[in-house]
């Protein structure tokens, strides 16, 4: 196939052409700074305040509540640091996962080694959170639970609603990194108890670089940026127009097609989870069969290791992504797949395929095919498969 | 991230398989980096490498590193395979990546490995090999899911 096959959406997204469109006059002739007084800069005054009320409103909050920020990572770090900061004479210990992301699990390393203590709250083997656990966690001085909404590795969506009880309950802010959720599933912050929220444009089809926090109104924060009276003076800095105009229209198309964008992701993902596990003997799918956003697909083939699938899948205009040390950067594998109670050798052989609507059925063939030749060729080459296959 | 050279002995990786009755074998693991490594030798009574295989588990610099070993050691004797060290691995590779250094080390070690293991079947010392570090014994990872 000549075309590339992008099965990695949960790293990042195509900006849809209808954003593009949205973006552009926003760099050429609608430039303006907008917090000048004239006329031509309100323009874009008036833009921002537009993007800012389409996402206020996909989750059911105020206008005055949303804060624009130059990713999900920096939303991440704001929530955790701010919190800790403003909460201080409450106490110093917040409660997280052991499988966030590590916006928020390197922010909570950092916080640690400035007197604050965390618990890092286990999960069971298809990645959900042990709700039972977090309870007992919680301390006279817990200040926060963050706990992610939907795993950006195995796709695992989080008891939200019932973690949200918990923190209102126990008079605790409850903050979830949504980056991978917002924009995939509905999320209406009153309903789910959540009292700040993270999110990023460029995972549903917005641009990169722009991010924002949802603060309930209320809850005592920081400023994350200091400097001019930008978002209300708490993330200084002048505004990134096209990217928050853009994120708007990739919010307002993400909301209108979710349904629909959903109905088909799952059907392709199914497909392709069907065949892999009927067709390839010695695999597994990581995560929950149900509780998983539409759109993921994990899995781990014994025997092999996920960094020598993706070169191979990359040869044939294939992009997926692994939780192989070797594709970390580090040398463990994936700590999400640790989590879950995987053996090293089986968390290193694991391939994350992300689909989106624009994938067809015959490219999900197509790749299953050749999965299946990769996996048996690296398998050949395996000194594990060849001992196990002569124990048998 | 790797050189024509590292992706042209991943592709086709030279030697791949496996010599019945060996005259030494050996399997080296990073348990780290869930890299594993296997050499099988075949040397000859003059102790020269005659035929030279391996197996590896592990990313794409792992192979390629296996592979361009079992090259360099092929038709050598026994004291000038000892000589092949990591380094001399990575060049012929045109390099690798300074995180993927380590697969070149496991390299080196499967070999020696591979050679402890014949000099122990021969009942003979080879001067200037240690016994290898990390050998796993057969079959200690495979379990099934
Ligand atoms: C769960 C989760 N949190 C945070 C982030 C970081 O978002 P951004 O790329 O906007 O910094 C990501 C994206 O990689 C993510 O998947």
């Amino acid at each position: 196939m000549d075309r590339k096959i992008y099965l990695d959406n949960a790293a990042t997204t195509k900006t849809r052409p209808e954003v593009v469109e949205a973006m552009l006059p926003y760099f050429t002739e609608l430039y303006g700074n907008p917090s000048s007084v004239y006329e031509f800069a309100t323009q874009n005054k008036k833009a921002v305040d537009e993007a800012r009320g389409i996402i206020a409103r996909a989750l059911g909050a105020d206008i005055s509540e949303i804060y624009f920020t130059g990713s999900g990572t920096e939303a991440d770090n704001w929530a955790l640091k701010a919190v800790a900061d403003a909460y201080a004479s409450k106490g110093n210990h917040i409660i997280t996962s052991k499988i966030e992301h590590h916006a928020i699990l390197h922010t909570c390393e950092y916080l640690e080694k400035h007197g604050v203590e965390v618990s890092y709250i286990d999960v069971d083997e298809n990645g959900i959170l042990k709700l039972d656990q977090l309870e007992k966690a919680i301390r006279p001085t817990t200040v926060l639970i963050s706990v992610m909404f939907a795993n950006n590795e195995i796709g695992t969506l989080q008891p939200i609603k019932e973690i949200g009880e918990i923190a209102k309950k126990h008079n605790i802010l409850f903050h979830t990194d949504a980056v991978q959720a917002f924009g995939q599933l509905p999320i209406d912050v009153n309903e789910l108890g959540i009292d700040m929220l993270s999110a990023s444009a460029h995972k549903l089809n917005g641009p990169k670089g722009i991010g924002f926090l949802y603060i309930r109104k209320g809850v005592k924060i920081r400023s994350f940026v200091h400097g001019g009276a930008q978002e209300r003076q708490r993330r200084a800095g002048t505004e990134n127009v096209p990217g928050i105009v853009g994120f708007g229209k990739a919010v307002e198309l993400a909301l209108a097609t979710m349904q629909e964008r959903a109905e088909k992701e799952i059907k392709l993902r199914n497909l392709l989870m069907k065949r892999i596990l009927e067709e390839i003997p010695f695999v597994r799918v990581n995560g929950d069969k149900v509780r998983r956003l539409p759109n993921n697909a994990n899995f781990s083939f014994q025997f092999i290791e996920g960094e020598s699938l993706l070169i191979m899948l990359d040869m044939n205009n294939i992009c997926a992504s692994s939780g192989s040390a070797c594709t970390s950067g580090s040398l463990d594998p994936s700590h999400v797949l640790l989590a879950i109670g995987l053996p090293h050798e089986i968390a290193h052989g694991s391939l994350r395929l992300t689909v989106s609507d624009e994938i067809t059925e015959e490219e999900i063939h197509y790749t299953v095919d050749k999965i299946k030749e990769i996996v048996e060729k690296l398998r050949k080459m395996s000194p594990l498969y060849e001992d196990f296959m002569k124990k048998r | 991230m790797y050189t024509e050279k590292v992706m042209d002995h991943f592709t086709n990786p030279r030697n791949v398989g496996e010599i019945e009755n060996a005259s030494g074998v050996g399997t080296v693991g990073n348990a780290k980096c869930g890299d594993i490594m296997r050499i099988y030798l075949d040397i000859d009574d003059s102790g020269v490498i005659k035929d030279v295989k391996f197996k590896t588990f592990g990313c794409g610099a792992a192979v390629a590193t296996s592979s361009m070993a079992t090259e360099l050691v092929k038709g050598k004797t026994v004291n000038e395979a000892l000589q092949v060290t990591n380094k001399a691995v990575m060049e012929a590779l045109d390099g690798l990546p300074p995180v993927k250094v380590h697969c070149s080390l496991l390299a080196e070690e499967a070999i020696h490995a591979a050679l402890w293991d014949y000099a122990e079947k021969k009942g003979i010392k080879i001067e200037g090999l240690e016994k290898p570090k990390s050998d796993i014994h057969e079959g200690e990872e495979s379990e099934e899911y």
